[in-house]
This record gives C-alpha cells, structure tokens and sequence, in this order.
C-alpha cells in the first residue's frame, strides 16, 4: 500500500467537554451504533490503507476497549494493521502533548519504521466518507508537497476552537485565517485530513524540534504557503463537523435524512464493534416515527425525530422525541424528553419530564438517575 | 504436559432439511435464518462457547458454502483459537476409500483422528437443528458424576405427539433400559434430543465396531446407542426442562420465530447471562419513517420502514415500503416489500422482492398455511401467491 494512517483521537477534544469527560473524542457514541472514530478508521480501510496508527493522550480505555485489536475493521494484521500509539512523555518535560506538532514527535518511531511512501493523516472530528484514494492520485497528480481537504461551508461559530479557512486558487492554498467572527458566509474550511510524503513529514517534525516550533497550522503550513507547493482538495460530499455540543446534535439528526444516510451507510461499509445485543422488539403501544434505533432495545412508548443507541429501553407511555439516547439507557413509564442528549446507562424514571430547546439541547451524563 | 481439551463438541450440520423445501434449496438447515439475527447454528455453537468448550467440529455435507462461508474462522463466536476453536469437517478422499457421511454415526467416524488430536475424556454430539439454550457444561457434571458411558438429553413432549420421536424409557434413577424409535404405543413421553455426552474411549470403541458391522446403517440413534445399551454399558438420561424446538419443518420455524414475540415471549434471546452471538451485519440503525406503525415485532438494524409491520419478525436491511403491510410473517434479511404490497403468514427468504401491489400469503384462519418464497426470487407487481404456496422461482406479474 502507498500510504500509512494516522488517526488523531482526541485533538478537538475541548470543543464537546461535556462528552469527552469519560471517553476521547474518537470514542464518542455516534448515528445509534458507532463511535466517531469508526469514521475515519472505516474510511481508511475502504481505501486500501492497512497500517493505521491512533493517537492517543487521556482517558483512552474506552477507544481501546472499542478498536481492540481492530478485527472489525480488519486490521487485526501480523504486518500492519492497527497500532495504539500512546502517549509518549518524553518532551522534555514530563508533560504529554499539547498540540499535533508534539503528538507527531511522538511517534517518529512508528514512522520511520513504517515502509509506506506517504502519510495520511486525520482527526475523529467529524463523519463523513472520503476516499482517501483519489486524494493521494491528486496529490501526487498535482505534484503537491502537502495537501489539505476542505470542504466548503459555513463555519460552526459555536466552536470554542475557531475554524481554520483557506484561501484556495487554482487548487493551490494560498492563504489561512482563523475564522473569529461570524458573517454567516461559506468558507473554505480545512477538514483536518492531510497527505503529505512520510519523508517530508519526518523532516517537519525533525525542524521543528530543533527550532522550537508547535502549532502545526500556524508554524509550518502558514510559514511555508509560498516556498512548498501546498494543494487544497475539495471534499464534495456529506461532511458533518462535531465542532461543538450543538453541531453533535445536528449531525446526529442529520442521519434522519435519507440522502445523508444512503451516502454514509448504502454500501454498508462503515465497520464499528459488533456486540451481539438481541434484536430490537417493539410492543403492541409502540409508535415511532423518522428515528433511527439501533439493535437490543425494547421499544413501548412513543418516539420521534430521535436517535436510539442499542439496548435502550422505551417503557410504555414514555415520549423521547428529538433526542438522541445512548446505550443501555432506561426512559421510565410516563417520562418525557424533547431535546435532550442522554449519555450511556442512565436511569429516567417514571414521569420525570425533561426538555431542552431547538438550540440548546441539553445534556444528561453517563451514569445518572434522573 | 500433554495439551488436551476436557470435552470436544461435534456438530452435525450436514443434513439438507428437506422439510424445509424452498427454503434449504442452495444451504444446508443450519444455515437458515432465525429471528431476524440468528441462523440455526448459532444456538449450538453459542451454547459450546457459553457452557465453556471451545474446540468444535463442524460436519458438513448438503450445500455447505454458505455454512462455511457463514462460520468462517469462528471469530464471531470467540472460536478463533490456536488450540481447539472451531472446525469445518467435509467428507474427503482416503487411499483406500472415499466416500460421503453414509450416518450420523459414520461421520464422526471418519473424524476421529480429529477427536483424538485433542485428547479428551468426553464427546459432545449435537446436532444443527434445534433452538434452544443449554448448559452442557451441567450435563456433562451429570454425565460424571453419575459414571455414565453415555448421557443422552431428553426432554418431555405431549404424549400424544411422542411416537414422533426417539423415546427413552428409564429406571427410577434414569439409567435408561430402553430405546423405542418413533413407537406406535410410547411407554412414556420422554424424547431424546438428539444431544450425546461419550465417554471418549467407549465413543471410539463402539464406532469402529459400528464401522466394521456391514449391517449397521451407521446411524447413532438406530444403530450405535442400541448397541451399547445391548452391552450393558450405562446410559443415563438427562433431562431438560427449558425451552427446545426442533425447526425441522416450515411450520415449527415460524412457531419458534414467532415465540420470541410478546411481553413475554416463550424464548428469551436477550438474556445478557446466555448471549446468543452470531455473525452480524454492519448495517446502520434500522430507520423507521413517518407514517409507518410497528406493532409487536422484531427489527433488525438497516431496515427501512415506511409500512406497516405487526407481529412479524425482519432481519437485517429489510426494506418495507409505504403502503405495504407486513402481517404475522417472517421476513429474512435483504428483503423488499414494495409499496402497497400485502404480506400475511409468509416466510420470505433472503434478498427477495415483492413488487407493488403483490398479495403474498392469506390469512391464518383461511386454513390454508404459510407462504414461502426462497431467496433471490422477484414477484411481479400484482401477483398473488397464495396460502400455502411455495415459491422458489421468479412469479410474473398478475393483471389489475
């Protein structure tokens, strides 16, 4: 194969605290049955790439608990295959990385061990297909030294980091700007997935050791706009950034929409851990209308415009609409949630009502009796 | 120290389920489908897997590809292993002789170098056509502690449905004195299940004289377990009180798919303490529309439901369009209903289509019986298919 993965599993993690508490940003439950990292895992391997190094900081048991040794993408290998990279303390000052230039320093080892000629790298920040394929012909087609992937919208404000715009002409990145103020326009907004040579990326990490730099954006693709040939690939497709609690939310909701979920699922090749739960039963009071729900729950109530997650259980006379609930998760008789994210294993009892707004979704934590 | 498994499992999966008819036309019986998520053999092998053995040998002989294919290297059931895991026997070629399983009896038969490569001090024979959850880990217990030979399930069926199976007539103590195949005037009511603990020297003794009998139908119920019992060779009974159903024929697999609906079904599959594991799809979340109803049925995940669906059962990536409705039936994976298709009392087998407007199956009460489709087959808009009907062939549409 032509190119190594590197997956990033918790550099956005700031931007959903609420979610990442307990888990990485990768390993944030998704769509009724998936983790964000299965994204870009599965895009991985549905591109032929089959060494695929993950990058890890802080509370990563649940990551490792659901890649385990990546069977379920098929990168259980003797040669290759899916690596945990952890945390590596060794910057001098017993400190782990803050941010990618240090992470990557990381794993030089892993690096320049692989035998692969580029580098594909991305973050679990958001879901969408991408062939990392055809990006990789485009790079080497346009003779490019890096190349980044955009897509082109309008930049999640919400964001406690601010998106990173390009300005793109002739398919080669010109100019980078950190979006602070909303105009509500569309953007050219990096999508975290790069490709570069692995050589060059040996070379980068190298430099920046010697000369003190860390912000991978800002010190190398900023400095270097002019002197490298920097390309910009435009990802046409579905794209869903979780850039915030509220772009989860929508994201989530978005898989309601058929065209969203054909484009994602139609070939069925987003792989996740599969857990045997028992099939989903509904009762004879059931009502359920525009939801997604997932294997092993026991459906009573009514639900709507909601994503269920497995082993969810709707007891009868319980209203769940607009809301996404996580796995094994109990909504008591007569309770009510509209706009509420609920996390895993928690307890609605009976005739608790709960309500968020259309905006502001509001949030219930792993664990909790309500 | 010698490596060795305390129990190895044998299954027999070679039988074509010609009961089934349409439904076993291209796979073998263990291989068809059961409740949206399972195939037949997962119960067996979850069974294995959950009572602590490990090392399973698979017998295969009828259309095995699916079976193979399905099986693979055991992963889903955590029979991946170095020493032991699970096993595809085939028939194959010897020097001096080739031939097909010509028994149930002979088929271990020929696998004994299998056996004995894991030097155990039991045997466990099942076979791949029945649901049901049990501990053989308790049964072999028994099977010791009572210093057995041989230790047969039994379970106990309504009397007057006894002289259908193998019946076990027992002592106090339930060493068994007596075998009656299928007996016109049954002494009592206890059946054997097709489920045999050996003790492993006794097992290989009695197959090579079995072997070298040119009599012998080669055949563990008629010809080995008489013989030991002829022998005086002691043979208990054990007996299982849980639920068990043999899904030999189209009616008793829509029975036993239909008995895990209700508030309380009569087969419990989510018991997380005895999982079922299987092999499962990487389909999304099933998606139900906005103007479907679902009443008191089972969905499986990438379903698409628009219609309406009651008392039914749908595997995986069933697509049920708006306007159609789905009725008491069992629909397998990747099947589409059209819009404005009616489907009653049918099993409708893998990837099938029913075009718009199509009538397949009638009503319970009609008396008529259920409705098979096999798999891969398209009906036509507006055809019909009636009650009892089986269909194993592409049905072209009927007028207005």
């Amino acid at each position: 194969m032509r190119a190594v993965g590197i997956v990033f599993s918790n550099i956005h993690d700031k931007n959903v605290p609420e979610l990442v508490r307990i888990r990485t940003l990768g390993s944030i439950p998704f769509g009724g049955r998936y983790r964000l990292i299965d994204f870009p895992l599965s895009n991985m391997v549905n591109s032929g790439i089959d060494t695929v190094g993950i990058i890890t900081k802080s509370n990563y048991q649940s990551l490792m608990d659901h890649v385990g040794s990546g069977k379920y993408w098929d990168l259980a290998r003797k040669d290759g295959g899916l690596i945990i990279l952890p945390p590596f303390g060794d910057l001098g000052n017993d400190s782990l990385y803050t941010s990618r230039l240090e992470a990557l320093k990381g794993i030089t080892s892993f690096l320049s061990h692989a035998d692969e000629e580029y580098v594909v790298m991305t973050d679990c920040d958001s879901v969408c297909r991408m062939n990392y394929n055809e990006i990789l012909d485009y790079h080497i087609r346009n003779r490019a030294d890096i190349t980044l992937v955009y897509k082109k919208m309008v930049p999640d404000m919400t964001s406690e980091e601010p998106a990173t715009t390009f300005t793109v002409f002739e398919n080669r990145i010109t100019g980078l700007a950190y979006k602070t103020e909303a105009d509500g326009k569309e953007a050219n907004v990096f999508t975290n997935v790069f490709i570069m040579k692995r050589s060059l990326l040996l070379s980068i990490i190298m430099d920046s050791i010697s000369r003190g730099k860390r912000h991978f954006m800002t010190d190398i693709i900023a400095d270097n706009l002019k002197s490298m040939r920097i390309m910009g690939y435009e990802h046409k497709g579905f794209f869903a950034g979780i850039t915030s609690f509220q772009a989860y939310f929508e994201s989530n909701m978005s898989l309601l929409d058929p065209a969203n979920r054909n484009e994602l699922f139609g070939d069925r090749n987003v792989f996740t851990k599969v857990k045997d739960s028992a099939p989903t039963k509904y009762g004879n009071n059931a009502s359920v209308k525009n939801s997604l729900i997932a294997d092993g729950c026991v459906v009573e109530g009514t639900v709507e415009n909601s994503i269920i997650f497995r082993g969810v259980k709707v007891d009868r006379g319980a209203v769940v609409k607009n809301s996404i609930v996580m796995q094994d998760t109990v909504i008591g008789t007569g309770a009510s949630l509209n706009y509420i994210i609920v996390d895993k294993n928690v307890s609605i009892k009976d005739g608790r009502y709960l309500s968020g707004a259309e905006n502001h979704p509001f949030y219930v934590a792993k664990g909790m009796m309500v | 120290m010698i490596r060795k498994k305390k129990c190895v499992a044998m299954l027999l999966a070679g039988g074509q389920g010609s009961r089934l008819y349409a439904l076993t036309n291209n796979i073998a019986k263990p291989a068809v489908s059961f409740g949206g998520k399972y195939r037949i053999i997962d119960f067996p092998l979850s069974n294995c897997v959950n009572s602590g053995i490990d090392t399973v040998g698979v017998l295969t002989q009828y259309q095995p590809l699916v079976l193979n294919d399905y099986i693979g290297n055991g992963q889903p059931w955590d029979l991946d292993r170095e020493f032991g895991g699970v096993h595809i026997l085939s028939p194959y070629q010897a020097k001096t002789s080739s031939e097909w399983y010509k028994g149930t009896a002979n088929a271990i038969y020929q696998n004994i170098r299998f056996i004995k490569q894991f030097n155990p001090d039991y045997v466990l024979i099942l076979s791949g056509d029945h649901i049901y959850k049990m501990n053989y880990s308790v049964m072999l217990n028994y099977h010791i502690l009572n210093n057995a030979d041989c230790t047969i399930a039994a379970i106990e069926v309504p009397m007057e449905e006894a002289s259908r199976f193998g019946i076990l007539n027992t002592n106090e103590d339930s060493s068994i004195y007596e075998f009656e195949e299928k007996p016109k005037n049954p002494k009592n009511n206890l059946a054997s299940m097709g489920i045999y603990i050996f003790s492993a020297e006794k097992l290989y003794k009695y197959l090579e004289e079995d072997n070298a009998d040119p009599n012998s139908s080669n055949d563990f119920g008629k010809n080995v377990l008489p013989k030991m019992l002829s022998n005086g060779e002691r043979m208990m009974a054990y007996k299982f009180t849980g639920y068990w159903k043999d899904v030999g024929t189209i009616d008793s697999l829509y029975e036993a798919n239909m008995d895990l609906l209700g508030d309380i079904p009569k087969f419990n599959v989510s018991d997380p303490s005895w999982k079922i594991q299987t092999r499962s799809p990487m389909s999304p979340p099933h998606y139900v529309g906005d103007g479907a109803i679902i009443k008191n049925s089972i969905i499986l995940t990438g379903c698409e439901i628009y219609g309406d669906v009651e008392n039914s059962i749908l595997s995986s990536d069933v697509v049920v369009e708006k306007g159609a409705t789905v009725r008491n039936s069992v629909i397998m994976a990747d099947v589409k209903i059209k819009s404005g298709a009616t489907v009653e009392y049918a099993i409708i087998d893998e990837n099938t289509v029913v075009s718009s407007g199509a009538t397949v199956g009638d009503p319970k009460e009609s008396g008529k019986g259920i409705a098979v489709l096999s798999r891969n087959i398209t009906i036509g808009e507006n055809a019909k298919v009636s009650g009892g009907q089986i269909i194993d062939k592409d049905l072209e549409g009927g007028a207005n």
